[in-house]
């Protein structure tokens, strides 16, 4: 009996279009190569780093704060194992939470390497060699992405680790290299550097976090350095080798030079993400693909051969979770017959961090290499209620606005729960809000949501708390 | 869902002011129950429900100011009152909530109702909800969001339709509705004369007047050329007949009257002066409906006496003299004041000698009377003291020649000198 669609993976991309297309009346069956459904996403990407970063958050604060607030309590001890444990827990709890959502929604879920067989086809092989076949209207490449790899640089997730390995350490390294400023970079540094790490970031480009705002980043680096985290910015790391029970990496300057060694425990590899698309079968088939192998589709992101579609990290755009959970609402939709859409300009951006870094839009860069002339309206959170009383005064909030139209165009948020107050941003910008609809939006008193606000007030030059 | 909107209020009526609610969110409405009052500066005017169901939503208060065609409310039709936010049973008279509900049960038809099909519109005319700063954008500037296209999601209006629109407004040659937010431009008075000063707001009549006066002024090439008319012949007639007329046509014998007749035969002879500018065309009206100018205590307004080419003497009298009593009164319909062709305005009541009357656009002409006074005059070579009164006629001298508007005022002068010629067509 064939499925209406078959979706090739289980991560957010996957399973959100597999549910949404169950919602909407379709016969649905997942593939999922690993043993629990969540993809990258769930098992060892985005939560159990969220899980690491929150505990180790506390750790830290207990350590630092809890004095300050009239908590007495000794120099926490850190359990890594139990730490751990809470980790997985987390991970487990989500993993099953999928199981459910399928079961809920009679979606079938099949365990084994997803090779597209033809037009409609997709052979299941499973982990004990075991072969079925299954036949669809439509199949959903959703198999998202894979560690980006160092030419030269073994990694064996014990010593020479990639994010994977870096959430499972056995034990708190004394020193942690981190190739790669980006996000996953830092806050995997950020984890370890608050459970007791030296950390070192080397990063080939003169800032951290491209692509994201200037000033925002710029900002955030003298935080994290003022956190103790060290950085070599400008550089690249040609090669790791063992030395003395230690492990000792070469530096050398982006554009060539003399090279320096750091020694480290552990060196994690951060250097971005590249599209998975193994044991797919693309060649056999003809799904085409660009040079740096993400399936090429269309604005209804199909493929070049009929039938087969493409979503998530495995296509062009961010490689954000959320932005392949929009693209799998959108495939679902549109074959169901609907007009499936995704905002791409609206997509936000979170750094989870402490401060966390949060934006939507465009950043002044952007904007300035468009023409786009743009006012600026800026708030800290040394002027905002909450952030005084709860000693989170660190970042601010910025609102770019169109300068004629007054239309918002970009928020940028460094600080405390930066990742739930732009969601705030993103609906405002959905419907072409003006930064005056936001100053004009009553905000609730004290809260650190407040700044957005302000910040608003501030693009006209009327912040009332600054 | 059916829409409240402000309706067409009169030829160059373009807002009005939200008096009285006469229902609340909620209540039962039968289909043209006069829902609420707009007062406008010559008449107040009720707006009917324009169907059955519930008032449930109001999008003005009272003292807002609304253009015409914006919204005031919208009523859910057929349903039962009071509307609460949870579904409430259409055209089921027999499920009763708890107030009014019982009258209107009996009273309506319950009409048939798809909500499927009400919920494949999404893209209903009116913005469900106006963002903040289109909302004071919208109360600043008098532009009535109604009539501006969104292009934001679902059409709403974003702030930048409202301030493009705004923009447009300002270009455009009628003006919208005036600020209420009104810049002075005034120097401050020194505090000893600003101690000793009263601010008191206009009326709206009066500032629609202020309006329209300096719209004449700024459209027409607007002069006046005067004449003078010995009213010895009018009087005679008058004095000799007045008792008979009034006690056959119940109307004193004035001199108004003569002077429409004059008026209209006169543009009869000179139709330019009866005749309007639009845009590069003359329109010429073959309809004569002279605007007779009244003083009340709320300020000008100017009945018309419609088709007087058709009415007698004694018809134009009557008229004249229930408009004036209604004028004081307050109780002239915006109709009556609508399509007058040319206009006749008496300074003299007031003791004026001359004046140079502003046109009543878009009219083309405009006669002022004056005061009657004995004055010394040459009549076949002799000096006699005769009762005189200037003329005035303002007109448009982008249509109306000079030669036209003299001859004009000279037609009006012979048949008020001489009235058989009224009589004779002369």
């Amino acid at each position: 009996m064939p499925y209406d669609v078959i979706v090739i993976g289980s991560g957010p991309g996957g399973y959100v279009c597999a549910i949404r297309a169950a919602q909407l009346g379709m016969k649905v069956a997942v593939v999922e190569k690993e043993k629990t459904f969540g993809g990258t996403c769930l098992n060892i990407g985005c939560i159990p780093s969220k899980a690491l970063l929150h505990a180790s958050h506390l750790y830290d604060e207990a350590g630092h704060l809890f004095d300050r607030m009239g908590i007495k309590v000794n120099k926490p001890r850190l359990d890594l194992p139990g730490m751990m444990k809470f980790k997985d827990e987390g991970v487990d709890s989500n993993v099953k939470g999928v199981a459910f959502l399928f079961k809920k929604n009679k979606v079938e879920s099949f365990r084994g390497i997803g090779r597209i067989a033809g037009a409609g086809a997709v052979e299941v092989t499973g982990p004990r060699g075991k072969s079925e076949k299954l036949e669809a209207k439509a199949i959903v490449i959703a198999t998202g992405s894979d560690v980006a790899r160092l030419p030269g640089i073994e990694i064996d997730e014990k010593r020479i680790v990639s994010s994977t390995g870096a959430l499972a350490l056995a034990k708190v390294p004394q020193r942690l290299l981190v190739i790669g400023a980006g996000v996953i970079g830092l806050e995997l540094g950020s984890v370890w550097r608050r459970l007791g790490a030296e950390v070192i970031v080397v990063e080939f480009l003169d800032r951290i976090l491209t692509g994201m705002d200037d000033e925002v980043c710029r900002q955030f680096h003298r935080m994290l350095e003022k956190q103790g985290m060290t950085f070599k910015l400008s550089s690249k790391v040609t090669g790791v080798a063992a030395a003395d029970g230690a492990l000792r990496a070469s530096v050398a300057p982006a554009n060539g030079g003399a090279t320096a060694a750091i020694e480290a425990d552990v060196v994690l590899v951060s250097i971005g993400r590249v599209p998975f698309t193994e044991g797919l079968g693309l060649e056999a088939v003809g799904v085409k693909r660009d040079n740096k192998g993400r399936v090429l589709v269309d604005a209804r992101f199909a493929t070049n051969v009929p039938g087969i579609h493409a979503i998530g990290d495995v296509i062009a755009g961010p490689m954000l979770a959320h932005k392949a959970e929009e693209e799998g609402v959108a495939v679902a939709e549109i074959l169901a017959g609907q007009a499936g859409h995704v905002n791409y300009d609206v997509i936000p951006n979170v750094v989870y961090t402490f401060p966390e870094i949060a934006s939507v839009g465009k950043s002044e860069e952007e904007l300035k290499t468009a023409r786009i002339a743009y006012r600026v309206g800026k708030f800290p959170f040394t002027a905002n209620a909450r952030a005084k009383v709860n000693l989170e005064t660190e970042g601010f909030v910025k609102i770019l606005a169109d300068a004629g139209t007054d239309r918002v165009l970009g928020v940028h948020i460094l600080g405390a729960d930066a990742g739930n107050m732009i969601a705030e941003a993103a609906v405002g910008m959905e419907f072409g809000a003006a930064a005056e609809d936001i100053a004009r939006t009553c905000h609730p008193h004290p809260t650190l949501s407040e700044a957005v606000k302000e910040a608003a007030l501030a693009v006209d030059k009327r912040a009332i708390n600054m | 869902m059916a829409e409240i909107r402000v309706p067409t209020l009169g030829e160059s009526v373009t807002e009005a002011t939200v008096g009285k609610w006469f229902k609340h969110a909620g209540d039962a409405v039968a289909a043209d129950e006069p829902l609420v009052e707009l007062e406008t500066d010559k008449v107040t005017v009720e707006v009917p429900a324009p169907a059955a169901g519930v008032l449930s939503a109001i999008a003005v208060k009272d003292g807002e100011t609304v253009a015409v065609g914006a919204l005031l409310g919208e009523i859910k039709e057929g349903a039962q009152a009071p509307a609460k936010a949870t579904a409430v049973p259409l055209g089921r008279p027999e499920q009763k909530t708890e107030t009014t509900a019982p009258i209107n049960a009996a009273e309506e038809e319950p009409r048939p109702r798809q909500p499927a099909a009400q919920q494949a519109s999404p893209h209903a005319a009116e913005p469900a909800a106006l963002s903040p700063s289109v909302r004071k954008l919208a109360a600043e500037s008098g532009v009535d969001p109604a009539s501006v296209v969104g292009s934001g999601k679902d059409g709403r209006l974003t702030k930048a339709d409202m301030l493009a629109a705004i923009e447009r407004a300002a270009a455009a040659p009628i003006p919208i509705a005036h600020s209420t937010a009104a810049t002075s431009l005034r120097a401050p008075a020194p505090p000893d004369d600003a101690a000793r000063e009263e601010r008191v707001k206009m009326t709206r009549l009066r500032q629609t007047i202020a309006r329209r006066l300096k719209e004449a002024q700024n459209t027409a090439a607007m002069l006046t050329t005067f004449n003078e008319v010995d009213m010895n012949a009018v009087m005679h007639l008058r004095n000799q007949y007045k008792e008979l007329f009034e006690k056959k046509h119940g109307a004193k014998l004035g001199f108004m009257g003569f002077f429409v007749r004059a008026c209209v035969q006169a543009l009869k002879d000179i139709p330019a002066v009866n005749a309007e500018l639009d845009g590069a065309d003359i329109i010429y009206k073959n309809y004569y409906h002279i605007g007779v100018a009244v003083g009340s205590e709320r300020g000008l307004v100017v009945p018309v006496v419609r088709d007087a080419d058709r009415k007698s003497v004694a018809q134009i009298e009557s008229e004249i003299a229930d408009f004036g009593r209604r004028a004081r009164d307050g109780t002239l319909k915006i109709e009556e004041m609508q399509g007058g062709t040319f206009t006749i305005s008496n300074g003299g009541v007031y003791g004026s000698l001359m004046s140079t009357p502003i046109l009543n656009a878009p009219q083309s002409g405009i006669l002022g009377m004056h005061k009657i006074e004995e004055r010394p005059v040459v009549v076949a070579g002799r000096i006699e003291a005769r009762p005189m009164m200037y003329l005035a006629l303002s007109y448009d001298h982008r249509i109306v020649d000079g030669r036209e508007a003299v001859t004009f005022l000279v037609r009006v002068k012979e048949l008020l000198e001489d009235p058989t010629r009224l009589v004779l067509d002369l």
